[in-house]
């Protein structure tokens, strides 16, 4: 307990506005389009954007959770073992969010099948527990999960939004498209997930070039 | 004839990078040099065959025997960070070289999906201990080929008149789509 108390004293010592270690995450540092992390999960399950969204919402409970206990633990954790620590915190949530999803979501967690164990290697979580929870007190950690994690979950819902609707005509299983549409099957395959996310990012850098009042 | 059908499966038809979206993190980063993209698919090759064995065994005669199947993830990834620590070992040894041209990539194949989706299809499917060999050494052939490939790819880039928003990852992903594309051309070469 007075482990905890000392953090939320580090917590008020801290300048950095707490709002800023949310907001980074959505944009600036946008773990998809910025960082190129968890590239792996992205172009996989976003086939549609109901399992863009399960994905994302899968990545961010075991980011929080871990961000969390890794926050809480960090003092304990000898340095020369902190990876293999960290690792063992996160695939004890994923084994959690996996068997929660398979016993109320069976359909969901069949359609993503063995990515959603891969969120163990998913490079978003380690890096943020390396990167930001060993650092800093508990309660900016779980901010700062909480911004990674929702623009990981935006990310993705849009690039499988993006998908579906070419992909299937589709979004979110209602359809949008006229039925004269030609479907893009292609978008739904391998290929087209390269393809998207490519384009997307590209997208997202000439936003960015504009803002800062770039050519 | 049933091994050599989850060799080619695993290289060409099914490619780990290609097809199912693992090992993309180094796929994107260490694919800039011809040179590196091979050390790294070897030391990845190495680990995978190895880990095959190892997660095999352990999931066969440990987890499962004592039925605690839900232990699978925490295993299986200790094994394959030890198994790169080994690796890491061996290389700092043996060829200071690569060890600087991989860099900060190596701690890295710990958390390259590839090797433990690797390790989760293989238990998925229900693979023998020999299957499971052979599945693992066709899929880090397969990363091997598909980084290589890009990286090649990646050479010509350089001198390439590309748009300033699609330099660095964007063209690399639409060069991969491409890639991808024609990889499917190998898709009725298995009978799935």
């Amino acid at each position: 307990m007075t482990l905890l108390w000392k953090e939320v004293v580090d917590m008020a010592k801290k300048t950095v506005p707490l709002g800023t270690e949310f907001i980074k995450g959505l944009w600036d540092q946008n773990p998809v389009l910025k960082q190129l992390l968890g590239m792996c999960p992205t172009l996989a399950v976003t086939n549609s954007a109901l399992n863009g969204f399960a994905m994302g919402a899968a990545t961010s409970f075991v980011l929080i959770s871990s961000s969390t206990i890794v926050g809480l633990i960090r003092k304990l954790v000898p340095p020369q073992v902190r990876i293999p620590c960290y690792i063992v915190v996160i695939a004890g949530f994923v084994t959690v969010a996996d068997y929660y999803l398979r016993a109320q979501f069976p359909d969901i967690s069949a359609s993503l099948g063995p990515y959603i164990p891969l969120i163990v290697v998913n490079c978003v979580i380690l890096g943020r527990q390396e990167a930001f929870a060993s650092r800093n007190p508990v309660g900016r950690s779980i901010l700062d999960a909480l911004g990674m994690g929702v623009g990981f979950t935006v990310a993705l819902i849009i690039l499988g939004s993006v998908r579906e609707l070419l992909g299937a005509g589709s979004i979110f299983g209602s359809t949008l498209m006229p039925a004269i549409f030609e479907r893009w099957t292609i978008m739904l395959l391998p290929a087209g997930a390269f393809l998207a996310l490519g384009v997307m990012i590209g997208i997202g850098n000439f936003i960015a070039s504009r803002a800062e009042g770039g050519k | 004839m049933e091994y050599l059908a989850i060799l080619i499966s695993a290289v060409i038809v099914n490619n780990f990078v290609l097809n199912y979206f693992l090992g993309i993190c180094p796929f994107l980063g260490v694919s800039d040099r011809i040179s590196s993209a091979v050390g790294l698919g070897m030391a990845t090759t190495f680990v995978m065959t190895m880990a095959s064995a190892v997660t095999w065994l352990i999931n066969h005669k440990i987890l499962i025997p004592f039925k605690v199947p839900f232990l699978q993830y925490v295993a299986f990834i200790l094994v394959i960070a030890s198994l790169v620590q080994l690796v890491e070992m061996f290389v700092k040894k043996v060829s200071p070289p690569l060890y600087k041209a991989l860099g900060i990539f190596l701690p890295l194949i710990t958390t390259n999906c590839a090797i433990l989706g690797m390790a989760l299809f293989a238990a998925l499917r229900d693979y023998g201990f020999l299957e499971t060999l052979v599945f693992g050494i066709g899929a880090g052939v397969g990363f091997t080929l598909a980084i290589t490939i890009m990286a090649g790819i990646r050479e010509q880039l350089d001198t390439a008149d590309i748009p300033p928003s699609l330099k660095g990852a964007g063209i690399t992903l639409i060069t991969a789509s491409l890639l991808a594309l024609s990889f499917m051309g190998f898709q009725g070469l298995i009978k799935s």
